[in-house]
């Protein structure tokens, strides 16, 4: 790894101040992805701005929704008593993701903002338009079994590896940011964005913008919830494909659904036009065949991830059959 | 170049192979790929050498296994290295080095991190618990014991590693069943396959109830 300075911020003003005086910084939280990254010359800032000691770790109720610090440990939302009661979908999502000892590090900002695990963006050795723009994507006529089947563009095939965003695009949460703009919040599902012809950007934080947490609404989604991650092995592993599933079902009827998949686009993919053919239906096998149908529209798979155009609608529906209790 | 070259003659230095001279070369050679570093700034703006050494290195306070230190360290250096190649306590492991494996699990101020994707800088004021930390003089820790018991190794390079994401995983109350042990033990690889002798392990010392 090559040498930094290193800068510890007390303050979210402080390191707001910090990161607009140095336009080679970076902030560092939990720091498994940003330190993976920079010991692989992945990433080389010159400057580290440490706010893992910023103010931004509360859970809290207010109003109608649950806001939780940017800073929160993966771990620390996915034992809470409020998370767990109001938001079990987040749950079991920030549980699928890493293993225990990585959740004690990681936090939600962080894990919202973690690279592609690409294997063409991890190996300095190959092109890669995220890593080193215009160098040619390796993964479109390469080995490209994890990568996206929607979204994607020419640039780029990569897709975003987080399980907790898959739960909070689902879940309409929101995310709040501070910057040289002042405070600003940014719909989740705009959070991130596609490659386009810029596959270098990930999300649409500006520079100089630091996350200060998320708000997620109040929903009457807590029984009927299941996250399902499809996987190389049981645990610890990324997302071949995953979905989050959440219902909300009166005498065996849908009144509301929401619906996205992890692991098949660049950024966290919601189902919108699936969730409105949900709403009314009756909670059954062949209304779970038919969205899942639905939600396939535009996929495209590549040489060697064709699989997962079979795989994500049988996950589907799979997922929406745990979540209404059907199996 | 002709700068750095002068304030040797200055200075009346011949050249040495110290990696401080190597640094400033690089940066004249490299200059336009690397990135500078504190070192490489001091030799373009001709600072003071010894100032610029220390610049580099920042004061860290941690107490590893009950004993305080007041440390020197780079700020690129993780919690592994500074633990193997400063303090030698080499018990914990560098497996991957990029956390897939869990071989260098440590606990931070009692819950079980990565210690390979930990700066050590960004730990200053915390207590440091490594596989060294857990026997109380001949009396070994009950999970050391249990692990022996159950023969929950075979090579023994993960095992530092298992053990000290075991400890955690019941005092995190994720040790009630064989499945949970599994899904909350799963963090740390085992390629000898050791993994049914470390579920029993686990599950021993949880059902003896004792603190661990």
């Amino acid at each position: 790894m090559i040498q930094f300075q290193y800068t510890r911020a007390t303050a979210a003003k402080a390191a707001l101040d910090a990161i607009s005086r140095d336009k080679t910084a970076m902030f560092i939280a939990g720091g498994t992805n940003l330190v993976d990254l920079m010991k692989r010359g992945i990433v080389s800032p010159e400057r580290l701005i440490d706010i893992s000691r910023l103010p931004l770790t509360d859970i809290t109720t207010e109003g109608k929704s649950l806001k939780i610090g940017s800073l929160a440990l993966n771990s620390t939302v996915a034992e809470n008593k409020t998370v767990q009661q109001k938001q079990p979908l987040l749950v079991q999502a920030l549980n699928a993701g890493a293993s225990a000892q990585i959740r004690n590090m990681a936090t939600v900002g962080g894990n919202m903002l973690q690279r592609t695990r690409c294997h063409y963006f991890y190996d300095t050795a190959l092109p890669c338009n995220k890593r080193e723009p215009g160098s040619g994507c390796g993964a479109l006529e390469g080995f490209n079994r994890m990568h996206a089947i929607f979204g994607f563009s020419e640039k780029c095939i990569a897709v975003h590896p987080s399980d907790m965003s898959v739960a909070l695009v689902a879940l309409d949460a929101t995310v709040v940011v501070d910057g040289p703009k002042g405070q600003r919040r940014i719909p989740f599902i705009d959070f991130h964005r596609l490659p386009g012809d810029r596959p270098e950007i990930d999300t649409n934080l500006l520079p100089g913008e630091l996350i200060l947490g998320v708000e997620i609404p109040d929903n009457r989604f807590a029984k009927n919830v299941h996250y399902l991650k499809v996987r190389d092995r049981a645990s610890y592993a990324f997302a071949l494909v995953s979905v989050a599933a959440a219902l909300q079902i009166e005498k065996k009827v849908i009144r509301d659904a929401r619906l996205a998949l992890g692991g098949v686009a660049h950024k966290p993919w919601r189902l919108s036009e699936a969730e409105r053919a949900l709403v009314g239906k009756p909670v059954s096998e062949s209304t779970f065949r038919e969205v899942a149908q639905l939600a396939m529209k535009g996929a495209k798979g590549f040489k060697y991830n064709e699989y997962k155009l079979k795989l994500t609608p049988n996950a589907i529906i799979q997922a929406l059959k745990v979540a209404s209790k059907l199996v | 170049m002709s700068k750095i070259n002068s304030r040797d003659q200055q200075s009346g230095e011949s050249k040495s192979d110290s990696r401080r001279d190597f640094l400033k070369q690089s940066a004249v050679l490299t200059g336009a790929v690397l990135t500078p570093s504190i070192a490489l700034k001091a030799a373009e703006a001709q600072w003071d050498e010894k100032l610029a050494e220390a610049l580099e290195k920042i004061p860290l306070k941690l107490e590893v296994n009950g004993v305080s230190k007041s440390l020197m360290v780079e700020p690129r250096v993780t919690l592994l290295d500074l633990l193997r190649e400063q303090l030698n306590l080499t018990g914990t492991k560098k497996g991957c080095d990029y956390g897939q494996c869990g071989a260098c699990t440590v606990h931070v101020n009692g819950t079980r991190v990565l210690s390979c994707l930990t700066l050590a800088v960004m730990q200053d004021g915390r207590k440091v618990t490594t596989i060294e930390g857990l026997a109380e003089g001949d009396q070994l820790h009950p999970m050391q014991e249990a692990f022996l018991k159950h023969d929950g190794f075979q090579c023994g390079y993960c095992t530092p590693g298992q053990i000290m994401s075991a400890i955690a995983c019941i005092r995190e109350g994720h040790a009630d069943s064989e499945e949970e042990i599994r899904e909350y033990m799963s963090g740390n690889i085992c390629r000898c396959g050791a993994y049914p002798n470390i579920v029993n392990a686990i599950v021993e010392v949880k059902k003896g109830g004792k603190k661990v």
